[in-house]
């Protein structure tokens, strides 16, 4: 059977010369119309499909999802991924396999679901504070119980004196309530990229604060 | 005195850190060059972004672990 070419420069500028054998035969066959290319965007749906189905299952657990929703979360992240493949098509430059290249589409379709999906749980606090769960959460030894009062005391009150609003409510969300940041980027109508650096600064301005205070040792590793 | 480690780490940041953006936007990149050789050298503001726990570098964890089981 015949199939039709696309000239190159309308779907894939142009195939790297670099690229692997594999990589230049999907762009090639994804470069055509016809029957070719229904079987590779098949073939690709498949392996997509696949990896959201062990993704979203890994994920699950710690996010308390079970059942049909999963993979109804598999199936949109691997139709999500496709679409944007496709569409994104010419901007593969050949810097990875064309495969990881894919992949990486469908765990952050993934990603990007869960975090959505997260607001659906009806018992999420967002405004509490539970810095009780401090403890649990970064392995304090019970027998070292005052030293645990006094830097936990010295870390509320450096979380209000030293953070911006925002960075306080992006503090408790996700450390104290256990919010995951994909998911708070949500809620805040904001991106991972913003809620990250909102965060990045608020750990550097605490751990600054708690080492001043003797709490914590220097860092003179060039991080801070 | 330091009698939360944990706690420690987590507040560690790295200046080289780049960011989730950048990090994502060439974390193909990034996972085939780890399947192969050493990233670390090559994007250090990488590296040190998905050493950070954040939610790339569990994107990174999942994106490696397709590519090395796709690699047999």
């Amino acid at each position: 059977m015949l199939c039709t070419v696309i000239p190159v420069n309308s779907v894939v500028d142009e195939i790297p010369a670099r690229l692997d054998p594999e990589s230049a035969g999907w762009l090639r066959v994804l470069a055509v119309t016809g029957p070719q290319r229904e079987a590779a965007l098949a073939r690709l749906h498949e392996m997509l499909l696949r990896i959201a189905q062990r993704e979203v299952r890994r994920r699950a657990q710690r996010l308390r999802i079970v059942g049909p929703e999963l993979e109804d979360l598999a199936y949109q992240a691997a139709a999500d991924a496709l679409m944007a493949i496709t569409g994104k098509l010419g901007q593969f430059r050949g810097e990875s396999r064309f495969t990881t290249w894919a992949y990486r589409f469908v765990i952050l379709e993934v990603s990007a679901k869960l975090g959505r999906h997260f607001w659906r749980r009806p018992d999420v606090p967002l405004d509490a504070e539970d810095w009780d769960r401090l403890p649990d959460r970064f392995g304090f030894e019970p027998a070292q119980e005052s030293e645990r009062r006094d830097l936990l005391a010295a870390l509320r009150r450096a979380v209000d004196t030293e953070l911006t609003p925002r960075q306080r409510e992006v503090f408790v969300a996700i450390v104290l309530n256990g919010v995951p940041l994909d998911a708070l980027a949500v809620r805040l109508g904001s991106s991972r990229n913003a809620v990250y650096k909102m965060m990045f600064d608020a750990r550097r301005k605490l751990r600054a604060a708690l080492a001043a205070n003797g709490y914590l040792d220097h860092d003179d590793s060039g991080r801070s | 005195m330091n009698g939360w480690p944990a706690l420690d780490r987590f507040l560690q940041t790295d200046p080289r850190d780049v960011g989730c953006a950048e990090a994502m936007e060439m974390l193909h990149v990034y996972v085939d060059v780890v399947a192969a050789d050493d990233a670390e050298e090559r994007y250090p503001g990488i590296a040190a972004h998905l050493r950070a726990r954040g939610p790339c570098g569990e994107d990174f964890e999942a994106l490696l672990a397709v590519v090395r089981d796709a690699a047999g």
